[in-house]
């Protein structure tokens, strides 16, 4: 034991990783010690999660850097699934357990699915019941799964992972490397003090643990120290109980920022188009926002603070409990809003999930581009075919979708020009009130800037536009006035020159807590 | 990752003859020419016929139609398996009301008719109300309305349904192929125009292919498929007269016999005319091309359990064909 707490848990030099042209990171360096919770923290598109999957084995790291894990090298790039020979064990945000399942099926699955005849359930049982006893929890074995709240579910897959890891061989004394991916944005606050207890316990028993996150206060109240990275480099490690939380925002923005006190008027003089109110969901409350006509209004937050969700209920594509919409002097209820009546009223929703939720990949581009617009190409022999391929045709050259074939399956489109077809499509309507999540996600760089042409176009012709996003740069770049929401609720408001990345994401981190106070 | 710019240079111009694209089109009506001139050369003077033909193209009128019938439902997304019990629940109707009690048979076809439309709602209910996966309603309700066939009928065949009944459908001709063909012609044509000239169409397709997009675009996405569901029992239920008209009896069993070589068609189908999209022409085609591979080994001989295997064959290599023409993408059919 004396002898390997002088090895290093997790030493990684030199680790680079290059996705086409663009550098996702450029050679890191960082240390865990062993027995150590060490946090992983920084921006969006800082390299964190590429780290993540360079670990397990997801992506193969650029040659040259290395990684061992308690002295031993891993042989990079690893094959994924690798890394369980090598003391590691990951629970990522989305846990990793099958709801349907009982709390045993899942607690014990990686011996469950071993290639044996026979599953000795009461020794699968005696074994879950152990690893429950060791950490002084209870759960009923047989309760299924899904039924469980999220916080119980965030614990039981940290047991397992922490369980996992005991199973690997003896070599490094039975201990390991537990990596946390973001467990804790969708957890209510006492059920992020659970899972902090929890991995306290874990470490007792002589693992170590790497805690990934956006959340500040949370990196400095279960940490060691941190590790930050900023555009795909180390900008800092961290000794926690040295730092101050200016020391964190400095670290993963790369500037200490002077709060500005004084808040630019709203742009005045502009008429107010549309009104949301008392919007009240489990984990997301807003009792009032406006957007103005030609305003391009920007929502976002760090993960897990429900800003994204705020187009889906306005278009009444979730349904939410409570609230209204105020659109054109009009009122509709939030409760009953339909997509049906709100494509109707002019409304459009560019929802993030491009394939699923936004355009159908196996469906040409004329017929994603016409969808909402047949009825003007319906004549007393139906749809005129010709019009529409000649309109669609016409419109990919308005849009600048290359190639410029619509019939060729929205599929075969680079992201970029997928997203154009879909704004085409929406677009063709002259929607009142222009809502799009992440509407950037998946788009090459060269095509962002159309994107955002077609957007300020919209607010120009006295659209309202609404752009949910977790991009600060983007925000910077559209928006006239920014809303920051943390924990479900709007914090700040970012207007006229005061926005700014910077100012973004300074915001973002600065305003975790203040809810709580 | 990005297309390369000159690409959209060059598909400015009108596109050249595709020949690849052509083949994959008519590539089943080649194959059916080709099978035919073999059985023609293997067969002389039998199989070639003007008689031959005839035939095959009205006793397989009624497995047309519920391939037709079909491709709705699958259009949108949903399987209904009952299309053949309610063939024959539509053909024994007719037989029970006007055969055995003489109700006039324009109101027993009516009666037939609107049983269709009412297995269509009960599977459209437990489908997109229950939301229970079609393919187990639809196996349910076939085994509901077999029963309740065998309860009508006794088991037994009713013969002696009204002849003018089979005045329009077996013994009216027109150029020496009964009228039960241009029936199916008929729902062809205007299964076609819904699906390719009305938004109707359209917004089908999108149901089928892209749930979530078709609602958050503002389409009613269970309406649409309750449609559909009753419009294949609707048309199902059409079948079975067909098929009463063929016969001038209702026959409690052999409906089921139509539902495979059907579903083979429906995807087999799926693979031309418009490869990657279930439509009614190839699935048309394909009942007829199944239907002479049949005919032709029957007349060489080949034992009658040959049919059966022959037919699950088909299916299976018509799904793994149009699993392949679709590029194996996702579908959301369930």
């Amino acid at each position: 034991m004396s002898n390997a707490t002088t090895v290093p848990a997790l030493q990684v030099s030199g680790i680079a990783k290059t996705f086409g042209g663009a550098r996702a990171l450029k050679g890191i360096d960082f240390e865990v010690a062993p027995g150590e919770v060490h946090g992983l923290l920084g921006q969006n598109g800082c390299g964190k999660s590429t780290f993540v999957k360079v670990l397990a084995g997801f992506h193969p790291p650029d040659p040259g850097g290395e990684i061992s894990v308690f002295g031993r090298k891993l042989p990079l790039p690893m094959r994924p699934g690798a890394f369980r020979e090598f003391q590691m064990a990951f629970v990522h945000q989305h846990l990793g357990l099958v709801p349907t399942l009982t709390v045993l099926e899942n607690m014990r699955v990686a011996s469950v699915t071993e290639r044996k005849a026979i599953i000795d359930w009461r020794a699968e049982r005696r074994a879950a019941q152990a690893t429950f006893d060791r950490f002084g929890m209870h759960f009923d074995l047989s309760a299924r799964t899904g039924t469980l709240s999220q916080t119980d579910q965030a614990l039981l897959a940290i047991m397992r992972a922490s369980e996992d890891l005991r199973r690997s061989d003896a070599e490094t004394g039975g201990r390991g490397l537990l990596i946390l991916d973001e467990p804790t944005p969708f957890l209510p606050k006492e059920g992020v003090d659970r899972l902090f207890q929890l991995v306290r316990q874990v470490v007792d028993h002589g693992d170590s643990v790497i805690f990934i996150s956006h959340d500040i206060d949370e990196v400095r109240e279960i940490t060691d120290r941190a590790t930050i990275l900023r555009d795909g480099e180390v900008s800092g490690t961290l000794v926690t109980k040295d730092s101050t939380h200016d020391d964190f925002v400095e670290g993963i923005i790369g500037r200490r920022v002077a709060r500005s006190v004084t808040e630019a008027p709203v742009a005045a003089g502009r008429k107010v188009k549309a009104r949301v109110t008392g919007i009240r969901e489990p984990e997301l409350e807003v009792p009032e926002f406006e957007v103005a006509e030609g305003e391009i209004l920007g929502m976002t937050g760090l993960l897990g603070s429900g800003y994204e969700k705020v187009p889906y209920l306005v278009f009444g594509a979730r349904t939410s409990s409570t609230g209204k919409l105020e659109l054109d002097g009009r009122s509709y209820d939030l409760s009953t809003i339909t997509p049906k009546e709100a494509v109707a009223r002019k409304m459009a929703l560019l929802p993030s999930d491009r394939p699923k939720a936004s355009g159908v990949p196996t469906l040409t581009i004329a017929e994603n581009m016409l969808l909402l617009d047949m009825e003007r190409f319906l004549g007393k022999l139906g749809l005129n075919r010709g019009a529409m391929r000649r309109r669609a045709s016409d419109l990919s050259s308005e849009y600048e979708v290359r190639p410029n074939d619509p019939s060729l399956r929205l599929g075969q489109l680079s992201g970029g020009n997928a997203q154009k077809v879909l704004l085409a499509k929406w677009m063709i309507r002259d929607p009142e009130l222009l809502m799009l999540d992440e509407p950037t996600q998946g788009v090459d760089v060269g095509t962002r800037q159309q994107v955002y042409g077609v957007i300020r176009n919209a607010a120009k012709n006295g659209a309202s536009v609404i752009v949910a996003s977790s991009d600060a740069e983007q925000l910077a770049d559209l928006c006239t006035r920014v809303l920051i929401f943390a924990r479900g609720r709007i914090v700040d408001e970012l207007t006229g020159s005061h926005i700014s990345k910077d100012n973004i994401a300074e915001a973002c981190y600065g305003h975790t807590t203040l809810d709580v106070a | 990752m990005d297309t390369p710019l000159s690409m959209s240079r060059e598909t400015k111009s009108r596109k050249p003859f595709n020949f690849l694209n052509f083949i994959e089109r008519f590539g089943l009506v080649f194959v059916w020419i080709l099978i035919i001139g073999i059985f023609a050369l293997v067969l002389p003077g039998i199989f070639f016929t003007w008689t031959n033909f005839s035939i095959l193209f009205a006793t397989q009128a009624p497995g047309a139609i519920l391939a037709l019938a079909l491709v709705i439902p699958l259009t949108a997304g949903d399987y209904d398996l009952s299309v053949g019990a309610t063939l024959t629940l539509s053909a024994v109707t007719i037989g029970v009301l006007n055969a055995v009690n003489d109700v006039p048979l324009f109101l027993a076809v009516l009666a037939a008719l609107a049983a269709g439309v009412v297995v269509g709602l009960v599977n459209a209910f437990f489908i997109v109300f229950v939301r229970i996966p079609s393919l187990v309603v639809t196996l349910g309700t076939t085994s509901v309305i077999t029963g309740l066939v065998q309860w009508m009928t006794n088991s037994s065949t009713i013969g002696g349904i009204s002849p003018t009944l089979i005045d329009m459908v077996g013994r009216g001709r027109l150029f020496g192929i009964s009228y039960a063909f241009y029936y199916v012609i008929l729902v062809a044509i205007v299964i076609w125009l819904v699906f390719e000239y009305t938004p109707l169409g359209r917004r089908i397709l999108f149901v089928g292919r892209g749930r979530e997009v078709a609602r958050l675009s503002g389409i009613d996405v269970g309406r649409v498929r309750i449609g559909c569901l009753v419009a294949s029992a609707f048309l199902s239920s059409f079948g079975g007269v067909i098929y009463a008209g063929l016969l001038g009896a209702a026959d409690p069993f052999s409906g089921l016999n139509f539902l495979l070589p059907a579903f083979a068609a429906a995807f087999l189908g799926a693979t031309a005319i418009i490869p990657g999209r279930f439509n009614p022409w190839g699935a048309v085609i394909s009942v007829y091309f199944l239907a002479t591979g049949i005919t032709g080994l029957t007349m060489l001989g080949i034992p009658l359990w040959v049919t059966s295997a022959f037919n699950g064959c088909a299916l299976i290599l018509a799904v793994t064909v149009s699993q392949f023409a679709r590029g194996r993408e996702e579908t959301d059919l369930g």
